[in-house]
């Protein structure tokens, strides 16, 4: 008998063994690389650096968690946190069309082009996208141009004169920055929705119509209880997509920071990994919590 | 009466959702062309060809280019091997730490990315590496892993077991009955992961910025000419470029996983 036949029939008899033998080289990569990465980031985050020395102190201390209680820290987390709330809620509100249309009207090619048309913006690329829209807000570019050519300039500049909202001009407001927020993440709202709605009978919307619903009531207390799970599944994804983005913010909007542009800057050219670090775990905490919350709302009961 | 057409608003709302997503990817295609050269004008004062040319001759962009396409590659080679072994222990049989093990496979891509990479870089810093080539596909590798795993997961649960036994009933060893039965039931799974596991890899920024140092693969040289633009027409040429090399993977995954259960893709 062959090398090859002995060792075949060994894993043959011993299918525990050929687990082991399958399942150890993924695990160990992801074990060491990815959570021991991991764990390095949670120990970095309980150091502390030395404010005269700029060195890094390796004692254990929560004074770094401390500074990021800081006025000028809290800020960002707080200036995050909404930010990533409204990209949920418009995108959910962009996506619902568009995943009912896909899930219930689209037959045939039509599913293809809408499956597609959701696929390629998804995974094109991230970079292109962002620039599209530098291109797109630009204060010469093709959506001042679209106001002026409707005689409706003076409404753009109304609306950039407002505070918290407006700006020099879009690409440098915050209304631009949460516009690519939006645009980035709304293929990850669409596709679940979509596939909680696929599985909502088309014969629970006709019975709701029968029994005398308006389409709103309808909406409101059939499709909407039922498509709840997509809803909250996809919120998941914008929401920590926003939370941890750092790319955007610097490019379009303005100077105000994210928690990932605290974490990208402390990091890099401040030097301090410990509150890079410490300010890595808030979007984990607030995920964490969230997830917790979706999940006592019976959000993966549901999936 | 059943009726089944939708109605106009719901037509317009989803149409003009589609549009959105579109448009702006369009756009850089116009502006590859534009005759510009210091702003965003719209509309194009002017269309030329030179662009092209003139990213043509970039040796940075090349050795960029050439960074990113070895980066992917071998990325989505240890994504392939890992991927398929996980999914095979997975889908083969229940065992203890199973959803730990599917869970493990999720996290580099459900947390944040900059998570990941923020945690390789303070990994890198407390062990003492120093950035390399190796560093880059380190990251790559284990958020592409996933990828590969979903796919190939997928097209497992559907291949039959008692293939696997005939096989080894008509004398074939395990190496036979992989290569002869298992491999070609899961061929194209495994294309259609590994293509997307390289587009995922080829595009990927925020992880990159944290493991690269001071490399340069083609998104990283993007993200330096977005946030102090140099030769803003060359960059409409690389955008241009980079949205048509990474459409062709996806479309070629969509077809080669079309009309089973789960196409590929619905898990970025």
């Amino acid at each position: 008998m062959t090398a090859a036949g002995r060792i075949s029939d060994i894993l043959w008899r011993n299918p525990r063994l050929l687990l082991v033998l399958l399942i150890t080289p993924p695990a160990l990569w992801l074990g060491i690389i990815y959570l021991g990465a991991l764990f390095a980031l949670l120990a970095q985050s309980f150091f502390s650096i030395d404010e005269f020395s700029g060195l890094i102190r390796y004692e254990w201390t929560l004074k770094t968690y401390g500074d990021l209680l800081r006025p000028a820290n809290f800020d960002i987390i707080r200036r995050t946190v909404v930010m990533a709330a409204l990209v949920t809620v418009a995108s959910a509100i962009i996506a619902f069309p568009i995943a009912y249309f896909a899930a219930r009207y689209a037959r045939g090619r039509w599913k293809a082009v809408f499956y597609l048309g959701i696929m390629l913006p998804l995974w094109s690329s991230y970079l292109v996208k962002v620039y599209s829209w530098k291109l797109i807000l630009a204060k010469e570019g093709i959506l001042s141009w679209a106001f002026e050519t409707l005689h409706l300039t003076w409404l753009l500049e109304g609306y950039l004169a407002i505070p918290l909202v407006g700006g020099n001009s879009l690409s440098v407001s915050p209304t631009g920055t949460f516009i690519v927020f939006v645009y980035v993440w709304l293929p990850f709202m669409i596709l679940p929705i979509q596939a909680a709605l696929e599985r909502v009978p088309a014969s629970m919307v006709e019975a709701a119509g029968d029994l005398g619903a308006t389409p709103a009531q309808t909406f409101r207390t059939v499709l909407l209880p039922l498509a709840l799970p997509g809803v909250i599944a996809g919120s998941i994804f914008t929401f920590s997509l926003t939370l941890g983005d750092y790319i955007i913010p610097q490019i379009i909007g303005t100077s105000a920071r994210f928690i990932g542009l605290a974490v990208y800057q402390y990091q890099g050219t401040a030097g301090n990994i410990p509150l890079a670090a410490a300010f890595a775990i808030v979007p984990i905490v607030i995920m964490g919590l969230y997830l917790w919350w979706a999940k006592r709302q019976g959000a993966f009961d549901a999936l | 009466m059943r009726s089944d057409r939708a109605p106009l608003w719901l037509r317009i709302a989803a149409g003009g959702g589609l549009l959105f997503l579109h448009l702006p990817i369009l756009l850089i295609f116009v502006y590859a062309f534009t005759t510009e050269e210091r702003t965003y004008q719209w509309p194009p004062p002017g269309l030329t060809l030179h662009w092209f040319g003139a990213a043509w001759n970039r040796p940075d962009i090349w050795a960029a280019l050439g960074l990113s396409v070895k980066v992917a590659s071998i990325s989505t080679v240890i994504a392939l091997v890992l991927g398929t072994l996980c999914a095979a222990a997975v889908s083969r049989s229940r065992f203890f730490g199973r959803e730990v093990i599917s869970l493990l496979v999720i996290l580099p891509i459900a947390l944040p990315g900059i998570i990941t990479g923020i945690s390789l870089r303070s990994a890198f810093s407390l062990a003492e590496i120093p950035f390399s080539f190796w560093t880059i596909v380190l990251g790559h590798a284990t958020f592409c892993v996933v990828v590969v795993y979903n796919n190939a997961v997928a097209r497992f649960r559907r291949v039959s077991g008692n293939l696997v036994e005939a096989s080894m009933d008509l004398g074939a060893n395990a190496f036979q009955t992989f290569r002869f039965v298992i491999l070609p039931n899961i061929a194209t799974a495994l294309l259609a992961g590994g293509m997307l596991a390289f587009a995922l890899s080829f595009d990927e920024v925020i992880v990159t910025t944290f493991t690269a140092g001071q490399q340069q693969t083609l998104p990283i040289w993007m993200l330096e000419e977005l946030v102090r633009p140099r030769q803003r027409p060359v960059t409409n040429v690389v955008a241009m470029v980079v949205v048509i090399v990474t459409f062709l993977p996806i479309l070629g995954a969509y077809y080669l996983t079309r009309g089973t259960d789960t196409v590929a893709g619905s898990g970025k």
